[in-house]
Parts: C-alpha cells; sequence; structure tokens
C-alpha cells in the first residue's frame, strides 16, 4: 500500500519495519515527528521516551545496542552538538543490535539557530552516513540503516534537511520484521572504552572505514544515471531533487546515498566519463572538497552559495545559464510578518515586566526567544539550550554584584530540565547571586507540545513521577524559590524586583499553561472601553490582537485574534480595558 | 501531465497545514506523484507560512520557485501580496480577503498596504473571498482553511465528491460537519 507520508513519519516507519525496540530522543525541529510518530506504533513492538536531553538519549540507544536490541535516536542538528561526546566513543565500541543515530539539518534555519552542516560529524567520528532525498528513500535508508549497523559493527547516521523532513511523498509500507535480541556477553575489549581497549578499537574503526568505503563503491544507496551529457552533477538528499527538477535529463548525475565514507573510484570515473562536472550541495563545500582532495576537476561553491536553502532555478541559472520564470512584484515595500508569542501565551506577562524593569535577560532556547522581538525587546542573549543560566553566571563574575542586580535568566521548564539544572548548580557551588526564571508553561512548547519529565506524562500520555521543580532547586542549595504567576503582573513585577536584589541565588518559577494546550480555556475576548487615554502601555505588551488605527491613534482589539487571556486588562491604568463574554 | 504547483500562504495559526494536506491526500487519490511541503516550528507562531502541493506525472523538488505557481491560494491578504513573484504568468489566485497586521504594523514601524486586492487583480486572475463569513456561517472562524479548499477544488479536474471524501477522511471527526458545510460553502461559490 502506498501513502502520503511526512519524511520524518517515513523514518519511523523504516524503523518500525527495521524491528527497532528503543527510541529515545529530545524534541527538535526539524526531527520531531519522526519520535512522534514512533510513539504510534504499538508499546509492546517498541519503547519510546523523550529522553531529558539528546546526550542522555543517544547514551540509552548506545545502551539498548550493547544489550542487543536495534535502537534508535534522533535529533536537530545542534542536538547532535549536545550527544557528540557518545556519539564519538561509540563509534569505537560498535553494536550488538543495530544503532541509528538521525539528525535532521535546517538549511535556511526555519527554525534553528545555526545553519551547521552535519555531514562533518560523519567524517570527524569515522560513522556512515546516509542521506535520504524524499520520504520513500527515508523509509528504505533507515530501514537499511539497521542491517548496515550491524554488518559492519558500526552505528550509522542518517542525515535529514528541514525539506525532506518535512515533506509528504509517497511510500510504499511494508510489514515490521521483527528482529530477535542479539546474544549480550561480556566483552571488555570492545565495550569498556579506556586507553588500552581504544587503542585497540581505534585499529578496527580505520579498517572499518575501509571496508565501508570499498563497500560504498557498489552498495545500492549511490546510483550513477547517464543521459549522454557531457555534464555530469554530483549531489546528495534535496539538492538532487533541486537539481532533478532543474536539470532533467540534460545531464548525468552521480547521487550519493551514502555521503561518507565516499566511493572513491565511483566518482573518478564519473568524473573522467565528463566534460565538465559540478558537485551541487547545500551549505558547505563537504563532497566538492573530498571531490577535489581526490585531484577531480569540479566546480561547486565558486558557483552556488553556502548560505541557506537552494532552488531550481538558482541551479539552472549556475549550470545552464538559463534564466529563471518571469514573475510580478509589488512595486512597494511590504511589512515583514515576523513569528510573534501567540495571543494569551504566558511569556508575554514575565517579558513585559523584565521590559519595564529594564533588566538585562539572559535567554534561552524556546517560544521564549521571541522576548527579543519588538516591542517587547527583552531578550539580551540567546546562545544555546542551558546557556541562559551559565552564562548569566559568567556575566555576572566578570562584571560584579551590581550587574548582576539587573541580570536575570529566562529558561523554559524542558530547557532547565535539558541542561539549566547544571548552570544552576555551577552558580551555586561558585558561590553566584544569579536570579533564574523558570518559565513553566507545563510542556515543550515551541516544538509542538511534547511532554517533558516536569509535566508528570510519558510520550505515550502515561502517568508517571513528575520532577518537582521547587525540590529540585532547593535540593541543589537554593534557598529562595518563589512561584508566581507572570499574568499577576504587579505582583510579579514585586516578586522579580525582591529577588534581584537579593545577595543570594534565587529562582522564580513563572507558572501558567501555554495557551494552546487543550486544558487552557480562556473564554470572551477583551474590549477597549471609552475611558481609553490612548497611553499606549498595552502595545507594549506586543499582543497580537491589540494595534493602534491608523490616524485616530485608538487602540482597538481584533476579536477574531484575542482570546480573552486578559493580560491586557491588568496592565491598562485606566481600566478602560474590558473583558467580554461570548 | 506536467506538474501542478499549488502555493497555499497565511497567517501561523490559520490552519494551512490541514488545507495542505487535503489537498495533498486528494490529489493521492488520483493516482498522481505528489509532494507537499510543509512548516513547522518556530516559524509557525504567528509568522507567515508558506506551504507548497506539488502535483504531476513525477515531481521532484517539494518547493515552488519564483514565477512558478499555478495557484495561489492565500488565507490574508498581506501575504498573498507577498507570495505574488511565486505566481507564474496567467496563474490564479485565490485569497480570503481577511486582514490580520504583523508586528511591524501593530508596533507603528510600517504600514499596512492599501487596496492590496485591487493591486492584486490588476496583475492575477484574481477571487476575493470573505472566507472567514463563510466559515462562521458553517460554525466555526477555524474552517476558513477548508472553505478556502472549497473555493480552490472548482479549479480542478478533481470529482465534487471525491473531495467530500477526502475531507471526510482527513479532518478530525469531531469537526467533520463543520468542516462539510465550510467546503460546500467555498464550493458553492
Amino acid at each position: 500500500m502506498k501513502k502520503l507520508l511526512l519524511g520524518n513519519a517515513a523514518v519511523a516507519q523504516g524503523a518500525y519495519e527495521a524491528g527497532v525496540r528503543l527510541v529515545s530522543s529530545y524534541p527538535g525541529t526539524p526531527s520531531t515527528e519522526i519520535t512522534e510518530c514512533m510513539a504510534t506504533y504499538p508499546a509492546e513492538e517498541v519503547f519510546v521516551e523523550w529522553a531529558p536531553n539528546e546526550k542522555v538519549a543517544a547514551e540509552a540507544v548506545i545502551g539498548a545496542a550493547i544489550a542487543g536490541g536495534r535502537a534508535m535516536t534522533c535529533c536537530k542538528h545542534v542536538g547532535l552538538n549536545v550527544m557528540a561526546d557518545p556519539v564519538f566513543t561509540d563509534a569505537y565500541i560498535g553494536v550488538g543490535g543495530g544503532a541509528v543515530f538521525c539528525v535532521a539539518d535546517d538549511p535556511g534555519m526555519h527554525s534553528s539557530q545555526n545553519e551547521q552542516d552535519s555531514r562533518h560529524y560523519a567524517k570527524a567520528s569515522k560513522i556512515p552516513m546516509l542521506e535520504p532525498a524524499d520520504s520513500a528513500e527515508c523509509k528504505e535508508f533507515t530501514k537499511a540503516a539497521f542491517a548496515l549497523s550491524e554488518q559492519f559493527d558500526t552505528p550509522v547516521f542518517v542525515r535529514l534537511s528541514t525539506r525532506v523532513s518535512h515533506s509528504q511523498s509517497l511510500v510504499e509500507l511494508c510489514d515490521r520484521e521483527e528482529q530477535p535480541l542479539k546474544d549480550y556477553e561480556k566483552n571488555i575489549p570492545k565495550n569498556v572504552m579506556m586507553p588500552a581497549m581504544a587503542i585497540g578499537r581505534h585499529v578496527f574503526v580505520e579498517e572499518r572505514t575501509r571496508r565501508l568505503a570499498a563497500y560504498a563503491e557498489h552498495c545500492a544507496f549511490n546510483t550513477v544515471e547517464r543521459n549522454g551529457s557531457e555534464i555530469g552533477v554530483i549531489t546528495a538528499g534535496i539538492s538532487y531533487q533541486y537539481a532533478k527538477e532543474a536539470l532533467g535529463d540534460r545531464v548525468n548525475y552521480c547521487k550519493l546515498g551514502m555521503v561518507w565514507p565516499l566511493p572513491e573510484q565511483m566518482l573518478r570515473d564519473f568524473a573522467a566519463s565528463c566534460r565538465e562536472v559540478y558537485v551541487i550541495e547545500e551549505l558547505d563545500p563537504f563532497l566538492e572538497e573530498a571531490c577535489l582532495a581526490m585531484g577531480l576537476p569540479v566546480k561547486g561553491k565558486q558557483l552556488f552559495t553556502l548560505l541557506g536553502e537552494y532552488t531550481p532555478s538558482m541551479i539552472r541559472k549556475g549550470i545552464l545559464g538559463e534564466e529563471p520564470a518571469p514573475f510580478s512584484a509589488p512595486r512597494e515595500a511590504l511589512p515583514a510578518r515576523p513569528p510573534v508569542m501567540c495571543a494569551g501565551c504566558p511569556h508575554r506577562g514575565t517579558f513585559y515586566v523584565l521590559s519595564k524593569l529594564g533588566l538585562v535577560v539572559s535567554g534561552d532556547i524556546g517560544c521564549y526567544t521571541l522576548g527579543a522581538a519588538a516591542p517587547l525587546s527583552s531578550v539580551d542573549t540567546t546562545i544555546c539550550m542551558g546557556a541562559s543560566v551559565s552564562a548569566a553566571h559568567g556575566m555576572a563574575k566578570v562584571r560584579g554584584s551590581e550587574f548582576a542586580k539587573k541580570l536575570v535568566s529566562v529558561i523554559g521548564d524542558s530547557t532547565f530540565i535539558h541542561s539549566g539544572i547544571t548552570g544552576l548548580i555551577d552558580i551555586v557551588y561558585n558561590k553566584g547571586i544569579n536570579t533564574v526564571i523558570i518559565l513553566d508553561n507545563s510542556i515543550t512548547g515551541m516544538t509542538g507540545h511534547q511532554d517533558n519529565p516536569t509535566t508528570g506524562k510519558t510520550i505515550r500520555g502515561e502517568a508517571t513521577r513528575q520532577v518537582d521543580l521547587i525540590g529540585l532547586c532547593r535540593s541543589v542549595g537554593i534557598d529562595h524559590i518563589k512561584v508566581a504567576d507572570p499574568f499577576d503582573v504587579k505582583h510579579f513585577e514585586a516578586v522579580v524586583r525582591q529577588e534581584v536584589e537579593r545577595e543570594e541565588p534565587s529562582v522564580i518559577i513563572a507558572q501558567r499553561p501555554c495557551a494552546l494546550l487543550k486544558k487552557v480555556r480562556y473564554t470572551g475576548h477583551c474590549r477597549v472601553s471609552d475611558r481609553c487615554r490612548k497611553c499606549k502601555v498595552c502595545m507594549k505588551l506586543g499582543c497580537p490582537a491589540i494595534s493602534l488605527e491608523p490616524g485616530t491613534g485608538a487602540v482597538s482589539i481584533d476579536v477574531t485574534q484575542c482570546n480573552g487571556c486578559g493580560l491586557c486588562v491588568g496592565v491598562c491604568p485606566f481600566h478602560a480595558i474590558e473583558k467580554e463574554e461570548n | 501531465m506536467g506538474t501542478m504547483n499549488i502555493m497555499i500562504v497565511g497567517v501561523g495559526g490559520q490552519g494551512t497545514l490541514l488545507a495542505s494536506r487535503i489537498l495533498g491526500n486528494a490529489v493521492v487519490r488520483r493516482g498522481y506523484d505528489v509532494k507537499v511541503s510543509e512548516v513547522h516550528g518556530m516559524s509557525q507562531r504567528g509568522g507567515s507560512v508558506v506551504t507548497y502541493v506539488k502535483y504531476g506525472d513525477r515531481v521532484y523538488s517539494p518547493v515552488i520557485d519564483r514565477g512558478e505557481a499555478d495557484i495561489i491560494l492565500a488565507f490574508e491578504l498581506l501575504e498573498a501580496y507577498r507570495a505574488l513573484p511565486w505566481l507564474k504568468q496567467g496563474g490564479k489566485i485565490i485569497v480570503n480577503t481577511q486582514r490580520i497586521n504583523p508586528m511591524p504594523v501593530i508596533t507603528g514601524a510600517a504600514e499596512y498596504p492599501e487596496n492590496i486586492g485591487e493591486k492584486l487583480g490588476a496583475l492575477a486572475d484574481l477571487t476575493a473571498v470573505d472566507a472567514l463569513e463563510l466559515a462562521r456561517r458553517a460554525g466555526s472562524e477555524k474552517a476558513v482553511n477548508v472553505v478556502l479548499i472549497g473555493v480552490m477544488a472548482k479549479s480542478t479536474a478533481i470529482p465534487y465528491e471525491e473531495w467530500l471524501d477526502t475531507v471526510r477522511t482527513t479532518v478530525p471527526e469531531k469537526f467533520l460537519d463543520i468542516n462539510l458545510r465550510a467546503f460546500e460553502l467555498g464550493y458553492q461559490l
């Protein structure tokens, strides 16, 4: 049966068909739906979990594989940075049951803080990497990755990109092939990576890479398509689709489904058969540099950008010199429409107060990164998961306690568990006085509502022990912990003022659930009465429902956007905004 | 057949994703090769959202280039205007006449362009629809997406009954009646 599937859903289907027994991941766009889809398969066939972070997830997968079961973790490109430590050493240990690390890059940074190219990890860690180009290949390659993993005693990367992960195309569905657990045997030289053993395993790794390179020459992942042209294109993944659409049958293709290690002889033969050879790949010149190192006269980044996503027209222009299709364009500059916090977002109350107090805000990764956007413009820094806490510690230490009293960290509940808690321990241990605000909205928001250790539910929605944030903070040595509702603006402001002044570290838990959660039911909508004095305080909230009437400067509330959360009612100094029930 | 390129644009939260899925499922039933490209994550939070649906004998790129969309289905006026460069010469724009102010307009840093409908009408084959009003009539403002799919359905070779079947199998059971009414109101326009 053929079905229209998202690339991510197809990866999940491939892993399911391959008999995967354990999937452990931390959510991250554009990889999240793989693990969500895994949780739709029967619990008795596959154990699926959200782990506290990517490193924990990868280690669970490595353990499962050592114990003889097929296992997979899925992350976004920056998640691979978090899990790099166990991944590099697992390259030495290898597997029992097959282990797959699925990583989704985000060219164009649709939802990311950088544009790193994960292929470098394959080369650096000496782990083979497959790269599917559509949903059908997502399924086939993922399934094959488990077999490859066991055949060569290596973990295997499957690399995706946003347009592969988040495009639907047709996939042929098959039944699951149950895999018996491999025998578990104690094997110290293979599984205990201390110097004496690792030295031996490094020899194995280099020899394995040679065997994988030989395998790459003839494997089904890599294909050559000859169309009788003098032009050749070496490409992989989504770039193949762009090239194929742009150039059709007018060039020859060498499509690499395995992007590490590379089939040197195949590339040499392909290049020798063409007068001109181009490498088409988004982001870094990974394949191009490998070809140049082989002495092949290929052209790539001298024609095509290192930045963002490619398009067929860009490729057509670059290689054939053909102009793009004609089009009409607006004759005026259009206002941008950047993402904003939703109407009713609990973070809006928090950032309104922080902005009003003029505090330096060490930010983090989540919906609340949008606290940097106008008009709140509250967030000063965003680096990576957890850095709001640890970077603020560094800031406070170099600039002293007066600066520390004008500084807060903001971090979501899930991000705090991911890697904020370690920074908090650093602050306590090394005698910092920082204030950390945990934005507890009862869910992992930005990636689309995943449960986490603070929500009390597993990925399958079963009840489980809930991390007690207050108890956790107290146990690491925080004596001052306040829980406050960011929509009770006056109280929240008083709490923040009090805690930042303190000569000791403190935590404020800003508690209010995400407005998009089903359990949150705001009703009615807000309305501006004739008491309005046009002071524009409400405009500082950056609420998508509140705007100024052009010309008159009167405030109006769009009832199609307003969800009746009532934050503006509390903020208005003249009590001019009223709640109206429908 | 060659590839049919349909671009769906709107504001995060308007339900463009469901619209693209209904469309994708409808064309799969006809035996076409199809690719549907979606957006998830940060850009969904009230920002401009763009999804692409491409179908034909064989589809390669899931993304539509400038000047190559046969139909632009726009959930909001400004987003229709923003998408104009993607329209093929002679292509068709179906636009919901709803206006949603983006943050730079709300804060006063920019102005919402005037008379977008007229400007688009001068440059393209335009169908303007008050889909929000029709959605309200169907029973929920959230059904704007299915109203617009209904309007667009008439521009395709897919029979009415097949569209209804696809709506039935794609939307959540709970909202089926509202969505069937919404489709009908769009289709009858």
